[in-house]
């Protein structure tokens, strides 16, 4: 955080109290029958901002998307946007438009009449409405496959069309079901710097959807971490990924080891915990906790350290054996059975050209700083 | 070297495959020409099946694939290609009190010298004769506008089946295909029940005190529209159902998410897409209403003119066998056409898929 405070309050609104959310989601619960797929959930989402519900099949992000387009009316609750009540308002007179996860483009239909079709909708003339689709399909870069039927494009080449024509209408906010769930990798990341660069050129408020925890980190301005209908935590990816406020949450996104242990007698800037796994070690204090409750201690692989000699000044170390390794080029990433037989996942960089890097069966010690221990009690 | 050689080896079994059935053609040509037709059919079927068998497994070495096929080719062969050439020979002759009830198509007088008789004349004569052209007319005015009633009365059926819950829509299906276990026969005499003049209509009618008067409906075209669509509306029904039920919903949220209200987006999008559907249903009611016979010789009047009246009168009334061949090649060819058009269609639709 070493940015301006007051730059990032603006392009931060959520960190500024008083800013107006753009949409307001009340306290909306959907159920279908005895099974409620969103519960009581209440999300502010800022004008400009793009941002990702991110969660497993079933969490109940697309429900709360669809209701957003209007596809679903909550059983409870309220949503707003711009300050309207949406309650009531069809999906044709909502100022959302969608990006459909099978994208949806109309097979009858040209490119270039799939993107002026919500134009005409409105009541603009032919002339104008597939001058301005022409711009859309520019912005998208497929200007040249206007004449095209869907089924003549690519995977890839679809999904833009799809962008173009929810963008065409230039909703408040669009909505994005797993935008880039069918393409490939490598596409799938080229487009996501894509995705960004066309919502920063027309400002429009993006949600999108998706299980893809990577997509949602590059993607986001925030993250709400969704699972069985609730949401977990908001936040900016960085905020998420390092202060999850839950261990389904720390667990969902990147890979976390997570020990079980009771907090133990107080000390001053430090506490100590009594773990099974690691036996005592020191961790951040927080306050609230009560000596003796139990807590789990929350560590990302790439914090730890491996190490074949004890480190005489480490804190926290623990000696294991490794038990795996794999080598994917910029890292290493090792799994370390400790004395009580749990795993333990560590990762380390591959910075230099190390001559005698640690390898199978290697005794070694993990020891990891306090700080990077994050104390759940969720 | 495979290269060179390729074309040569592929080129050789495709000439004797077509010399094949060239030759094929010409024995089930000669034999009709010469023999009796049953004998020719079982000569030309046996000729056929092991010339077909010879060529295949001998020179293309697909024997087995295309023995799969040969069943349903020799079944078309004998129950179609073949009835269709009787009918044209026949349609070539002139009618004689003879048995069979035509002429040859050629004689040969003592010199030796062969004369061909086989003329067009019956087609003339029909193309010719406004008796005829007004019952071909009024065979394609009835059944276009049975069609389109079929149509508007199916589509909404098929739509509410499609839109269904799964349970129900098995149940609304059943319910289309029910009368198929009634033969159509007694459906359609049914029908005069309904439609007589102290029928249950015109009974419930008076009784309601909607009218004094019998209301004239049995021997109209009014009666004949009612049985053509009624009978064949579960063939319009049926594939536009299957057309509609494979309709991505998520294509209407679309159009709906993009400012289309729902009655925007059923003519924009629905009805478009099902378009192969309302043709193949079209096709399948329109095709058998023209040659219908047995509706109209219920229902209609005397004044009902359809050809496949026309062609029962000329077979078994008139018993002049070449006009009533000739006058059935015609409706053939008229039935022929909009079903090259459906092909075409579809293929279209299935390269746009």
């Amino acid at each position: 955080m070493t940015s301006n405070p007051a730059i990032a309050a603006n392009t931060r609104p959520w960190r500024d109290p008083a800013a107006k959310p753009f949409i307001s989601i009340q306290n909306v619960t959907k159920r279908f029958g005895d099974f409620t797929a969103v519960n009581d959930v209440s999300l502010d989402i800022y004008r400009g901002e793009l941002f990702c519900l991110l969660g497993g099949s079933g969490c109940g992000k697309s429900t709360l998307l669809r209701m957003l387009a209007g596809f679903e009316t909550p059983t409870e609750g309220k949503i707003l946007i711009d300050g309207v009540d949406l309650a009531g308002t069809p999906p044709d007179r909502r100022p959302t438009n969608m990006m459909f996860q099978s994208y949806a483009l109309f097979p009858h239909m040209s490119v270039e009449k799939n993107v002026a079709y919500g134009l005409l909708r409105e009541g603009k003339s032919k002339t104008e409405a597939y001058a301005h689709a022409a711009e859309m399909l520019k912005l998208v870069k497929l200007e040249k496959f206007a004449r095209r039927k869907p089924h003549q494009l690519s995977g890839g080449q679809r999904q833009r069309v799809a962008l173009a024509r929810a963008l065409a209408k230039q909703p408040k906010v669009l909505l994005l079901d797993e935008p880039l769930g069918a393409l490939d990798k490598k596409l799938r990341e080229e487009t996501q710097f894509e995705l960004i660069r066309i919502q920063e050129t027309l400002g429009v408020t993006f949600i999108v959807v998706t299980h893809d925890q990577d997509e949602a980190m590059t993607l986001a301005t925030r993250i709400g971490v969704m699972t069985e209908g609730v949401i977990e935590q908001v936040g900016e990816p960085r905020e998420i990924y390092e202060t999850p406020k839950s261990r389904f949450v720390a667990d969902f996104i990147g890979s976390v080891n997570l020990f079980e242990g009771r907090v133990g007698p107080a000390a001053p800037d430090l506490m100590r915990v009594e773990t099974e796994d690691l036996g005592p070690v020191v961790a951040p204090p927080v306050a609230g906790l009560t000596q003796g409750q139990t807590i789990w201690l929350a560590m990302r692989p790439e914090r730890a350290w491996l190490t074949r000699e004890r480190p005489p000044e480490s804190v926290n170390c623990v000696p294991g054996v490794v038990q795996d390794m794999g080598y994917v080029g910029h890292m290493s990433s090792y799994m370390v059975k400790l004395a009580n037989g749990r795993l333990v996942r560590v990762t380390q960089a591959n910075e230099g050209r190390r001559d005698n890097p640690i390898s199978w069966d290697e005794h070694v010690h993990v020891s990891f700083e306090p700080a990077d221990f994050r104390v759940l009690t969720e | 070297m495979s290269g060179a050689d390729a074309p040569r080896r592929a080129g050789l079994p495709l000439r004797m495959l077509a010399l094949g059935l060239a030759g094929l053609g010409g024995a089930v040509a000669v034999s009709f020409l010469t023999l009796n037709a049953t004998s020719a059919l079982l000569l030309s079927a046996l000729i056929g099946a092991g010339l077909l068998y010879f060529l295949l497994s001998r020179f293309m070495g697909w024997s087995d694939r295309w023995m799969v096929i040969a069943v349903p080719l020799l079944w078309l062969g004998i129950f179609f290609l073949v009835p269709f050439f009787v009918l044209g020979r026949i349609s070539l002759s002139e009618t004689m009190i003879a048995r069979p009830p035509y002429s040859p198509l050629w004689e040969t007088d003592a010199q030796g010298n062969v004369e061909i008789i086989a003329s067009l004349q019956n087609y003339w004569f029909i193309l010719g004769d406004a008796l005829y052209r007004n019952a071909y007319l009024s065979s394609i005015k009835i059944a276009a506008i049975s069609t389109v009633f079929a149509l508007l009365l199916g589509y909404p059926i098929a739509y509410y089946i499609a839109r269904s819950p799964e349970p129900r829509r098995s149940f609304l299906l059943l319910l289309v295909v029910l009368p198929f276990w009634t033969s159509f026969l007694l459906r359609v005499y049914a029908w005069i029940g309904f439609l007589r003049r102290e029928g249950v209509i015109n009974n419930t009618l008076m009784w309601l005190g909607v009218i004094d008067e019998p209301l004239v409906m049995m021997q109209t075209d009014f009666a004949v529209y009612i049985g053509i669509v009624y009978t064949y509306l579960p063939f319009m029904i049926l594939p536009l159902y299957a057309n509609l039920v494979k309709l991505d919903g998520a294509l209407l949220e679309a159009a709906s998410d993009l400012g289309a209200t729902p009655m925007v987006t059923f003519f924009t999008v629905t009805v478009p897409l099902s378009l192969p559907g309302v043709i193949a249903g079209s096709m399948l009611v329109f095709i058998p209403a023209i040659g219908e016979y047995v509706i109209p010789a219920l229902l209609g009047g005397p004044d009902t003119l359809m050809i496949g009246r026309t062609l029962w009168d000329e077979f078994f009334s008139a018993r002049d066998w070449p006009v009533a061949s000739a006058v059935a090649i015609i409706m053939l060819i008229l039935v022929v056409i909009p079903m090259m058009w459906l092909q075409s269609v579809q293929n279209r639709q299935e390269e746009g898929q």
